[in-house]
């Protein structure tokens, strides 16, 4: 290794440039504490039917598509006229079995954690969500939450299903970042994958699921 | 009011219709206009090239005539109000004169482009001008960007009799001049000319206006080299036409005779 | 590097990696202003991505606000570096990350190099990651006999065609759909020989093609837009989903990061989450963001490591007027409003940093040599039109730092050029009121040149103008004059 021949560690040398620079360049006049005008609660309260009536409009400009289920014991059926057609889903291990028992589609359980093999061979996933962002559209998976699970359920079967509490819903981004654990490895996904290197035109569906399904659970529309 | 007047190097020694159409505006307004005679540049070429060292004379020299001038002072040209306001204190702090840095700041906060004087200052919009055209305004980047005059032009613009204002495609586009750039970078500012002459063509002007006497040379020296028939007069023109004046010539590529010294405002 | 250079802020090394091109701007712009197709492809592209940003930025009640947010965040990032560093080092350390410090390209390489031979891998999976074009490292692999294949559709198109990256976003931008079926049929082993322009078919084309790859891939070779300094949580922001695939499939992951790209919190991502993707891909949120902190047993990659780059950084960071050029988020809002970026494409930059940005921030990573230098030639690359200035995300005030790095390749003549003396005698003119009145009466003398108001011709370095311009004949008097002759 590079390093071993120095007769100082890149490390030492790397901070001691930046230390000095540091320095060289310091501002006159010091830096100016950040300034946070910016709203840190959007227009809409969490929680409410407004803001989960304005993530379905964020959310279906992806071209996601959005169902809506009154509360949680009109999951199952929701879920089943969404998934109809589909042979085969994953499910993370603590996903409510309430959901899926009367399903008829052949339902995996991530416990013991399937092959990248295996998961490549299901039609789908279906997850829950921590939270999920109406300004934006976005719905934020937690790994390890137990409605969630691993990361690759969730990236390698093409068509994902996700249920979404109208409890985990807030306006803003700022809202969602204090309700996530850093530490944790985090998915922000809006919409199905898409890209815009083509001329800059968006085109949905690339590597990641090219279907993305959202279940709103809670109140009616507004 | 009393009103020191930044001819500008520029204005001063080739566009000095601009200059007695502000003086003609003013004084036609009840303001006192003052030309203290020791001016020369404000020194925008050097900063823009990167000779700051050369520059800073070039400000305390600026600073040392304009600060007890008058009131206010004005120029109409944004982009030398721009450096002004935005460029002097930088260069005399960067060659470590603080003194100075804080004199021109003073001053800055004082020196109006021509449109701001009028709107913000003096609190007039309609000037009392005549100008029967159909014109399209051009924003030049530096009263767009560094002194963000909005849409004061085009509220004074609006309150000419007779004008017929109509709007630049993609107006807020660099017209492609930059100083030294239409020279350094001669083929790419040439690209963005011809778009630039594209939109005022599809304007439908006969007039294309701006606020900059510099923008203005390079917009109309691509016009008059197509021989488009379309004309480049500066915004203190049109606002000091009447009428009963002279009307406002082209104030750059006029094909008329100037050796014999046919000015506008004799 | 002797001991008495420890501690020196440095600049990236010449010979490796792509900082610096082999011609000065105008050289580079002439041909591409030539180039048609080049034209009407980067035409389109940046007008359609001009009016998605403007669309959903004016949505944002508080944009400004945020922008302030932003600037200030990096403002302070930059004052404590080194200590916002060793804290993301020790974050990252105690949650089973590795981290490795580079101080420049070829350091860099050779850290990755060594870190993918020790898995036994001859090839890795990338996500695009302009810090790793930077240092050449795809190179550096190949020599090594290391395969890396990119995974965003922009940057394979750009490896399939021996290409170079032209733009932050879309390396590809360059590139229209036409041009990249033909790139697809010719290049992408096993591709349907009747695959049509279509984007949604090329973009299956581009799935089909790496999906194996990703399935079976063993390492994987990240960049970062941001990483948390409290938490060790590191972000990487894309659309396809090929960055999923590289951060959680493969069992080794190795992120090349810059130094500048620390932040101090994690909360600080509810600012840049928000400029980014509105100012990068002018959507209210990108596809996907995946964040990671160290490594998380059972999920992804079980080793990790983070490699720290300085690469000319320290050197940036040195200077109090050109240090703000590391704020940069590489939204590339900056290219995408410039009228010269438009015109010339990213090539005519040399470097891989293109645009209003690249142009102050490439000749300050590598230093300016002399007049002769490419990189000398950038910061003129601009008409200080300031529309960069109002599209930055965090305000990075690039037109004063386009003049201040004028300034410093003027610094960077050893003797005085043409320029130079032409400059320091009008400045002596100017400064003189007696001076300048009498060059304006030689001036004046050019009225006797012609009879017209316009001239056609001048010589040198006048023709440059009179190109494509007409010039103004001067006028029968001065204001000065007149002035002179009606009030006194």
């Amino acid at each position: 290794m590079v390093e071993a021949d120095a007769l100082v560690s890149a490390r030492e040398e790397v901070l001691a440039r930046l230390r000095a620079a540091r320095d060289a360049g310091a501002p006159r006049g010091g830096v100016p504490p950040t300034p946070r005008e910016y709203r840190r609660v959007g227009a809409l309260a969490a929680g409410s039917a407004e803001v989960v009536d304005r993530l379905e409009e964020t959310v279906t400009e992806y071209r996601a598509v959005v169902f809506r289920a009154a509360g949680p014991g009109d999951v199952p059926a929701v879920l089943a006229s969404v998934l109809e057609g589909v042979g085969s889903v994953v499910v993370p291990p603590g996903l409510p079995t309430t959901w899926t028992d009367g399903l008829a589609v052949t339902v995996r359980r991530d416990d013991p954690p399937l092959s990248v093999p295996e998961l490549d061979g299901l039609d789908a996933v279906l997850t829950g969500a921590s939270v999920a962002i109406a300004d934006t559209g976005t719905l934020v998976l937690a790994a390890g939450e137990p409605d969630q699970g691993r990361r690759a359920i969730t990236l390698v079967p093409d068509h994902h299903v996700c249920v979404v509490d109208a409890a985990a819903v807030v306006s803003s981004v700022p809202e969602a970042l204090a309700r996530l654990d850093p530490t944790r490895p985090l998915t922000f996904v809006s919409g199905p994958s898409a890209t815009s290197d083509i001329e800059l035109d968006r085109v949905e569906g690339v590597h990641g699921p090219r279907r993305l399904d959202v279940v709103l659970v809670g109140p009616p529309r507004a | 009011m009393r009103i020191a007047l930044v001819a500008t190097c520029l204005g001063d020694a080739m566009f000095p219709q601009a200059l007695k159409a502000t003086v003609e505006i003013l004084e036609r307004l009840g303001h006192e206009v003052v030309f203290p005679s020791d001016q020369t540049c404000c020194g925008q070429m050097h900063v823009n090239t990167g000779y700051l060292d050369m520059a800073l004379p070039l400000v305390r020299h600026h600073v040392e005539v304009f600060a007890d001038a008058a009131e206010v002072a004005v120029a109409p040209s944004g982009s030398c109000v721009g450096c002004v306001r935005h460029q002097h204190a930088m260069v005399a702090r960067r060659g470590g004169d603080e003194d100075l840095a804080r004199a021109a700041e003073d001053l800055a906060g004082r020196t109006y482009e021509l449109s701001e004087l009028l709107v913000d200052v003096l609190g007039v919009t309609d000037v009392g001008a005549y100008y029967p055209h159909r014109v399209t305004y051009h924003p030049t980047c530096h009263s767009l960007r560094m002194l963000r005059v909005g849409d004061k032009p085009l509220r004074l613009l609006r309150a000419v009799r007779g004008l017929h204002l109509v709007e630049l495609p993609d107006a807020e586009v660099c017209c492609g001049f930059g100083g030294t750039f239409a020279v350094k970078n001669a083929e790419v500012s040439t690209a963005m000319l011809a778009d630039k002459m594209a939109n005022v063509l599809t304007s439908g002007a006969e007039v294309c206006t701006a606020g900059d006497s510099s923008c203005l040379m390079h917009i109309g020296g691509g016009l008059s080299r197509l021989r488009s028939g379309v004309r480049t007069v500066h915004l203190a023109e049109i606002l000091a036409s009447t009428e009963d004046g002279t009307p406002a010539r082209d104030i750059v590529f006029d094909t008329t005779e100037v050796g014999e010294g046919k000015g506008v405002h004799p | 590097m002797s001991s008495t250079d420890l501690g020196m802020p440095t600049t990236a090394p010449d010979g490796v990696g792509f900082l610096r091109g082999s011609e000065p701007f105008p050289a580079a712009a002439h041909r591409a202003l030539a180039d048609t197709q080049l034209r009407r492809n980067l035409g389109h592209a940046t007008r359609t991505i001009r009016a998605k940003r403007a669309g959903v930025v004016a949505e944002v009640p508080d944009w400004e606000e945020l922008r302030r947010a932003g600037e200030a965040i990096k403002a302070d990032t930059m004052a404590r570096l080194p200590e916002l560093l060793e804290q993301l080092e020790a974050s990252v350390t105690a949650r089973g990350g590795v981290v490795h410090w580079a101080r420049d390209a070829t350091e860099a390489n050779a850290i990755v190099a060594g870190l993918v031979r020790d898995t036994g891998a001859d090839e890795v999976v990338k996500v695009k990651s302009i810090a790793t074009q930077e240092i050449g490292l795809n190179e550096a692999l190949a020599e090594q006999g290391i395969t890396a294949t990119e995974t965003d559709l922009a940057e394979l198109i750009v490896q399939l065609s021996d290409d170079r990256p032209s733009h932050f976003l879309v390396p590809a931008i360059h590139r229209n759909r036409s041009e990249i079926r033909d790139i697809f049929l010719r290049a992408m082993p096993g591709v349907d020989p009747d695959l049509t322009d279509d984007p949604r078919r090329l973009a299956m084309a581009a799935r089909a093609h790496l999906r194996r790859k990703f399935l079976s891939a063993r390492v994987a070779i990240s960049g970062a837009n941001f990483a948390a300094a409290d938490t060790g949580t590191i972000s990487v922001v894309e659309s396809e989903g090929n960055g999923r695939m590289c951060l959680t499939l493969p069992d080794t992951l190795i992120t090349v990061m810059g130094v500048e790209k620390v932040v101090p919190r994690w909360s600080d991502m509810e600012v840049f989450l928000q400029l980014l993707p509105r100012s990068s891909t002018g959507e209210r949120m990108n596809p996907y963001t995946s964040t990671w902190s160290g490594v998380t047993p059972g999920d992804g990659p079980q080793t990790f490591h983070l490699v720290l780059l300085d690469n000319g950084r320290s050197n940036v960071l040195a200077s109090e007027d050109g240090r703000s050029a590391l704020h940069c988020i590489r939204c590339s809002a900056c290219l995408n409003v410039c009228p010269v970026y438009e015109r010339t494409g990213g090539h005519a930059y040399g470097s891989v940093y293109p645009g209003p940005i690249g142009a102050v921030l490439s000749p300050q990573l590598t230093g300016i040599s002399g007049p002769d230098d490419p990189n000398a030639s950038l910061p003129y690359a601009s008409s200080l039109c300031g529309a960069c200035f109002d599209a930055c995300p965090v305000r990075i005030d690039i037109p004063n730092l386009l003049v201040q790095q004028r300034a410093a390749s003027i610094a960077a003549h050893r003797t005085p050029t043409a320029q130079d003396l032409a400059m320091r005698t009008v400045a002596a003119a100017m400064v003189s009121p007696g001076r300048f009145r009498a060059a304006e009466r030689v001036l004046g003398l050019g009225r006797f040149a012609g009879r017209s108001g316009r001239i056609r011709f001048l010589p040198y370095p006048g023709s440059q103008w009179t190109s494509a311009r007409d010039a103004p004949a001067p006028p029968a008097e001065t204001f000065r004059q007149w002035w002179k002759r009606t009030r006194s």
